[in-house]
């Protein structure tokens, strides 16, 4: 696949937090209406390739695309505009507003007014549990339900692509099946998604390819079934 | 009896022009978690507005109605102010967002300094003390032994306004929103499409206008000089500390409780207490309750 094909298209990205490399020539692309999982180790630098997509991160060297433009110094909050909603690692609510608040502030930059009162009914659907708490502070919610806000806040800013930052974590498995069934809907509905996981069982369940990152590169790239299958990563990261 | 009366509105008076400016202190310590210890001489810059501005409408037009001169003396001290205060904080906080704390704390310091050897070197200005011309007619009614004056109602009047407008502002507008989310993560905030420096350099306008607001109102009624903002700059962060820095409300309830304690210590004690009681109040309160009376214990980040 040709990258000006894709909806996201990394060359050979570099990061560095001053001299520690967290990035060394990421390339990667994720299609429109695709899920791509990324997986990989603690400290591989999934974090940090989001943090760079969305803006967080000054890139070093290298190019991204989104949608064929060049994000680099695009401010994070022109990003969020462009069409890439980010749920980040540790799902990041303001737990001093309200629920409802927390996903009026994903609004911000939307010119669609319309189709905002249509979005809270979506993701209230979706979530029917943050629709009983909207007026509770998000600090009160439970990991499981601050998870849940924190993937309806991305949606609430209408992303065309939705970039997820380990969304299982700390979460009991019935409740990751549960955010995997939803991420499904989400991807169904026309949203492209960038899937981080540490839990590569499940990911690549989801997602239609993956790539595998350690320590700042990328050492495998497939469908999520040869990923499955291959025998590196059924040793490092399935269990065996 | 009337006494007393007398003296709690004298209080709310001096009450209303700390609770202004403690605003301004209690915002930006609550969005960048920083004291901007040259706000009290952002105050005293703004009198100086108010008092070029009426000054100078007045001699070129004597005749104009009070609520007219009030007004646009009131608005261009708070345009001006908040001006100023952007370029600050562009200028010379900015740059020091990253650097450790006490880089800004020792730069808003100076800032302070700058602002008030500014201001005496200025030769408009000067260091002699100043009346700003009469706004408006001031009128003292008697009711019943207790003495109010058409200012004092104006003072009380309109902080009261810019009170509720702030904190309406504060819990009900997507500004307000966002600025208690920079408050709680401001490194999320850019996820939700909000630009954070710009609702910083907001908050800094807004926290200065309020500020000019209250040097516009302490400008009718009392003296001016270039080194006002030092004093009542302390007595203004005090009252942020005791209600609770960060806290809008907290701040406004901070601000009545040392207006309280201004004008009541002389009624029990020599004036000379004065200070001495406001600094016992924000030890005692530093011992006992650190996050002062609204504040609450910051909650554990999840
Ligand atoms: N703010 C930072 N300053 C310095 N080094 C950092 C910073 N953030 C991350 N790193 C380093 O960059 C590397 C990649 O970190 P990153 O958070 O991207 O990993 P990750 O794959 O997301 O890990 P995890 O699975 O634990 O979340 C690590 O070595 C980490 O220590
Ligand atoms: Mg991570």
């Amino acid at each position: 696949m040709t990258s000006n094909s894709a909806l996201l298209s990394i060359q050979n990205l570099h990061v560095a937090y001053g001299n520690i490399l967290a990035l060394q020539g990421i390339s990667l692309d994720v299609r429109e209406g695709e899920i791509v999982t990324l997986i990989g180790a603690n400290g591989a630098g999934k974090s940090t390739l989001l943090r760079a997509i969305s803006g967080l991160v000054p890139m070093r060297e290298g190019r991204i695309l989104f949608a064929g433009v060049d994000l680099r110094s695009v401010p994070a909050h022109q990003i969020v505009e462009m069409g890439i909603a980010h749920v980040p690692e540790g799902r990041g609510i303001f737990a001093n507003l309200t629920v409802l608040e927390n996903l009026k502030l994903a609004t911000w930059s939307r010119k669609d007014r319309a189709n905002i009162q249509k979005d809270y009914r979506r993701v209230f659907e979706l979530f029917p549990r943050l629709a009983e708490r909207q007026y509770q502070l998000a600090g009160t919610l439970s990991g499981g339900e601050q998870q849940m806000l924190a993937v309806a806040r991305a949606l609430m800013t209408r992303g065309r692509l939705m970039l997820l930052d380990e969304p299982s974590m700390g979460l009991a498995p019935v409740l990751v099946r549960e955010i995997f069934n939803i991420l499904g809907e989400i991807n169904a509905a026309g949203t492209t998604i960038l899937l981080v996981e540490q839990n590569a069982r499940q990911a690549l369940k989801v997602a239609h390819r993956g790539y595998v990152l350690e320590t700042g590169r990328i050492t495998l790239a497939g469908t999520a079934q040869e990923l499955s299958d291959n025998p590196q990563v059924k040793a490092a990261y399935l269990g065996g | 009896m009337q006494f007393y009366i007398q003296q709690i509105l004298n209080a709310l008076q001096v009450g209303s022009v700390y609770a202004l400016i403690a605003l301004g202190y209690t915002m930006v310590y609550g969005i960048l978690t920083m004291i901007n210890f040259a706000h009290g001489d952002i105050f005293m810059v703004s009198t100086y507005l108010a008092f070029f501005t009426s000054t100078l409408l007045l001699s070129i037009a004597a005749g104009l109605p009070p609520l007219f001169t009030f007004v646009f003396t009131l608005l261009t001290a708070m345009f001006g102010t908040a001006l100023l205060a952007v370029l600050i904080e562009r200028l010379a906080y900015k740059p020091l967002r990253t650097a450790p704390r006490i880089s800004a704390v020792i730069t808003a310091l100076g800032v302070g300094l700058f602002l008030e050897n500014f201001m005496v070197a200025f030769k408009p200005v000067g260091p002699a003390p100043r009346f700003l011309p009469p706004l408006i007619p001031q009128i003292n009614y008697d009711l019943g032994g207790v003495t109010v004056s058409t200012i004092q109602i104006v003072i009380i009047l309109v902080s009261g306004l810019v009170m509720f407008l702030l904190d309406t502002i504060v819990r009900r507008t997507m500004v307000g929103m966002a600025m208690r989310a920079i408050s709680w993560d401001k490194f999320t905030v850019p996820l939700m499409g909000v630009p954070v420096d710009r609702i910083i350099s907001l908050t800094f306008a807004l926290g200065a206008s309020i500020a000019a607001v209250g040097g516009t109102l302490y400008g009718m009624a009392y003296t001016i000089d270039p080194y006002m903002g030092i004093r009542i700059g302390w007595w203004a962060f005090i009252s942020a500390v005791v209600g609770g820095i960060g806290n809008i409300r907290g701040a406004m309830l901070g601000g009545f409780i040392l207006g309280f304690v201004e004008i009541f210590t002389p009624v029990f004690l020599p004036s000379t207490y004065r200070d001495f009681i406001a600094f016992s109040l924000l030890l005692l309160l530093l011992i006992f309750r650190p996050t002062g009376i609204l504040g609450r214990p910051a909650p554990q980040k999840v």
